[in-house]
């Protein structure tokens, strides 16, 4: 809770900064921006178009996985790449692996660490803490445009020779594991992917760079780290993680790079190198990598949580370290997804135990924010709904996670639809809906105006409904066993995906909705006004006008030593 | 005893998920003797092995009943929290922010019934990474136990080879060898219209009941990873080249038993399945003798004809 003096402060920066000369206009305002508000929003518009391209990609394989057989993809690849018959089949079936491998790399590299890392991260983590910017802007500045030409580059390579002739694109997963990704794709589409890989990883290393010195530097007076928002935890948690994991990932697809061009042997069997070596760089990268993904939105659901229900975050402490806790228990569980390699008996025995240790850090902030809103007075604005939508899956997608964990068990479901459906629970549902709850709490803040509240609260119930339409009945593709990225099935698993496609379909509804309603906010341009959340925003960003001043907090906020978080 | 209860509340957690009757019924009269998926099917698939048996029952008896507890505990709280603590009928927010004991509470539960689960889990697992050698005892569908059920040693080892797109299978003693191909529509309704689409395959790998089969699971040397996997057997594992994978089965009823491959291969990873046919010793015997006498049409024709 900011003190008197920080408001008023803040506003007399607020008009102060009409009074900067050196504000830059035009182009120059973006592509030269060192202001973290302006990258933020940059963050923000390049997550929601990625977002869209890899949604579509997703439509085209819900469309084909509608009914048993092939519908869809043979007749793509013939209007792609002009090709006719079995030709066209064979195509067609490369091609369904290139949409899901692109599904996966846009929605985690371009979609979700964009938008929460890149853009509430750099958008409201300077905010919170009181500083007037991030400590390296021109490091910011780079590590986003870093990532359209990364983007690019993952675009192209679906354009570019794969599997062989005639099958463009890389179609390994996005696990590219070899030798899928070395000599099952000799074609240039794999190196596109790695040098995509790259770049994104050097702009999320900068990124972190830049938040962690930012969170431990610039801090307003009187803020320890024990009075610093959740949120600013989160993000600090997370930038650790993209510090220690993403290198692992990148020496991993060097590596794969090497393989395929300089005549390494790392994961050539013949040459005694071995593919499963990959799989342990990967996933000590790639297990981190999901936590990097949900733990910003774990951040921005405490304090939507609290503000809705008009009292301060339960258990702060404990809060901030379960999520210090998942950090660190994070990066010794990755061969839980590799219990069929072949692993020994007392490793799987490790990670099973290591892997459900987790489980605990989780239940206590789940129930924290059951707690945090016990008691309150709870308003149920569309953000708020977002939240506990959030809390609700999130827990779905936990407890899967859970059966997943047990080695035993994880047998029978290891690379099935059940897994589909519980990271998707976690991520599409569970990460997604922390950002779209981040989303319209900021809104008003970011733009100064107010959304309709009636779409908003349209767009969560209807996509509330489509994206449990999806995913629920995947369990139960899993469970009878249908394996993971197959463009065909046995016709006995017809009706699940048909009602998983028909969520789909409701889904897109939901987006269609998203985007009238960001187009309608800007265009009623209803001001929003500097708190419109109330007393239960406690927050420094909500001391400031909305939308900020270009910069703030010129005369830094004091935090006294009375404030809760 | 516990088994026959953990048995019985799997049973009724299959039950409890039922969406609709109509799919219960149609799983009865099949008879769900199948070794493959059947039309809506919401469960695991039916076990056949020991292993199976206690993958079941530790996922149905255990795992299923403790998450839909935790899922149901969550929203229940939600929905009470939505009821009672809503602005209009709660205007006064309290304000506490700690309370020691429910903190407590909720760490030390969770630990608790990890532990719970951690128990069987470790022994399920132990018996799937353990090939039997005779002496050592099986949980079966007693997972709670030290192990009630015998398995002998394994007295076949079978090879499987993935290949880009389809298994390769050699009884690694007798010295003979098949390839099992994916039956496309017109074959398949040409020679096996009673076997489902994308399971049938040209040639089965043909195992006896009640025999411990030791696979060897790999890849071809120059290819990409594979898995091969059979749900009803609970066995599923990489083929990776270079490496030599093993695990086992011992299967109690003759059948075909289906799965598919498992570890994304490349565009046909979805058309290359497994199809295990398990036969009676006697039967098995005298295709194997056929076998190895050089003819494979005619160890084939030793056995009954697939529909």
């Amino acid at each position: 809770m900011a003190d008197t003096t920080a408001h008023l402060e803040a506003h007399a920066t607020g008009h102060d900064h009409a009074a900067h000369a050196h504000e830059p206009t035009g182009w120059r305002r973006w592509v030269y921006s060192t202001n973290h508000k302006d990258i933020g929003v940059m963050y923000l518009i390049f997550a929601i178009v990625a977002g869209v391209v890899g949604g579509i990609l997703s439509g085209f394989m819900r469309m084909e996985l509608q009914e048993p057989g092939i519908q869809i993809f043979h007749g793509l690849a013939s209007m792609a790449y002009g090709v006719e018959g079995g030709e066209a089949l064979d195509a067609g079936k490369h091609m369904y692996n290139v949409f899901t491998s692109a599904h996966a790399l846009i929605m985690i590299f371009f979609a979700v660490m964009p938008a929460t890392m890149g853009g509430f991260a750099n958008y409201f983590a300077p905010l919170m803490i009181g500083a007037p910017d991030t400590a390296f802007p021109r490091i910011n500045n780079i590590a986003f445009w870093l990532l359209p030409p990364s983007f690019l580059l993952l675009i192209a390579s679906m354009f570019f020779e794969g599997a062989g002739p005639g099958a463009l694109g890389f179609g390994g997963g996005w696990t590219a594991y070899p030798p899928l990704s070395t000599t099952g794709h000799p074609g240039p589409a794999m190196d596109f992917v790695i040098l995509s890989l790259h770049i994104a990883g050097i702009s999320s290393i900068l990124g972190s760079i830049n938040l962690i010195t930012t969170i431990f530097n610039m801090r307003a007076p009187g803020m320890t780290l024990h009075k610093m928002p959740l949120f600013a935890w989160s993000v600090l948690v997370t930038a650790f993680l993209l510090l220690l994991s993403l290198p692992v990932l990148a020496g991993g697809i060097t590596m794969l790079l090497t393989d395929r061009n300089f005549g390494t042997a790392f994961f050539r069997p013949a040459e005694g190198g071995d593919p499963v070596l990959f799989q342990h760089l990967f996933w000590f990268f790639g297990h981190p990598e999901v936590y990097i993904m949900i733990l910003p939105g774990f951040g921005m659901v405490s304090h939507i949580v609290s503000t809705f229900s008009r009292k301060p975050i339960f258990g702060y402490m404990a809060m901030a370290y379960a999520m210090v806790a998942i950090g660190f228990v994070g990066f010794v569980v990755w061969a839980h997804h590799m219990y069929t390699t072949g692993l020994s008996l007392d490793v799987q025995r490790y990670f099973v135990a290591a892997t459900m240790v987790i489980a605990v850090p989780t239940g206590i902030k789940i129930f924290s924010w059951i707690a945090t809103m016990w008691g309150g007075s709870i308003t149920f604005k569309s953000p708020m709904l977002w939240a506990i939508g959030f809390i609700f899956l999130f827990t779905v997608g936990g407890v899967t996670g859970v059966v997943l964990a047990n080695a035993g068990a994880d047998r029978a479901l290891h690379d099935t639809y059940y897994v589909v459906a519980h990271f998707h629970y976690v991520l599409s549902l569970g990460a997604v809906f922390s950002i779209f709850a981040g989303w319209y709490y900021w809104y008003p803040k970011m733009f100064g105006y107010m959304y309709n509240e009636f779409l908003a609260q349209a767009h969560f119930w209807i996509m509330f409904v489509g994206v449990n339409l999806i995913f629920f009945p995947q369990h139960f593709l899993g469970l009878a066993g249908m394996p993971r990225r197959y463009i065909d099935y046995p016709d006995a698993f017809g009706m699940f995906n048909r009602v998983s496609s028909i969520g789909y379909y409701i889904t897109f509804v939901a987006m269609v909705i998203f985007f009238y309603a960001t187009w309608e906010a800007a265009r009623k341009k209803r001001p929003a006004g500097d708190n419109p959340w109330g007393e239960g925003a406690t927050t420094l960003e909500w001391t400031l006008s909305s939308p900020p001043p270009f910069h703030q907090f010129t005369t830094l906020p004091r935090i006294d030593s009375t404030n809760a978080h | 005893m516990t088994g026959q209860f953990l048995k019985k509340m799997g049973a009724l957690s299959a039950a409890a998920m039922a969406l609709s009757p109509a799919l219960a019924v149609a799983q009865e009269e099949a008879g769900y003797t199948a070794g493959h998926p059947l039309p809506g099917q919401f469960h695991l698939q039916r076990s056949v092995t020991p292993i199976m048996d206690s993958i079941t029952v530790f996922h149905d008896g255990i795992l299923m009943w403790t998450i839909s507890f935790i899922v149901i505990l969550v929203l229940a709280l939600i929905l009470w929290i939505v009821f009672r603590y809503n602005a209009k009928r709660n205007p006064v927010p309290a304000a506490f922010t700690h309370n020691t004991l429910v903190e407590i509470v909720w760490t030390v539960l969770p630990v608790v019934i990890l532990i719970i689960i951690a128990i069987p889990s470790f022994g399920v697992l132990s018996d799937q990474l353990t090939t039997p050698d005779g002496e050592r005892k099986y949980l079966g569908s007693n997972i709670f136990s030290f192990g009630e059920v015998e398995v002998p040693a394994p007295e076949l080892t079978v090879k499987a080879t993935g290949q880009q797109w389809y298994w390769d299978y050699e009884y690694v003693d007798q010295g003979v060898a098949l390839t099992s191909l994916m039956l496309n529509e017109e074959d398949r309704a040409a020679s096996k219209p009673g076997q489902p689409r994308l399971l049938a395959v040209d040639n089965e790998l043909v195992v006896p009941v009640d025999t411990t089969v030791r696979m060897q699971i790999t890849a071809d040397p120059t290819g990409v990873i594979h898995a091969f996997a059979v749900p009803s057997f609970g066995i599923k594992i990489d083929a990776v080249p270079g490496r030599l994978n093993e695990t086992w089965f011992n299967a109690r009823e003759t059948g075909i038993y289906y799965g598919q491959c498992s570890e994304l291969c490349g565009k046909d990873h979805a058309f290359m399945p497994i199809a295990v046919r398990v036969v009676t010793k006697e039967e098995f015997a005298t295709y194997m003798a056929a076998f190895e006498g050089g003819d494979y049409d005619a160890a084939n024709a030793t056995l009954a004809a697939v529909q």
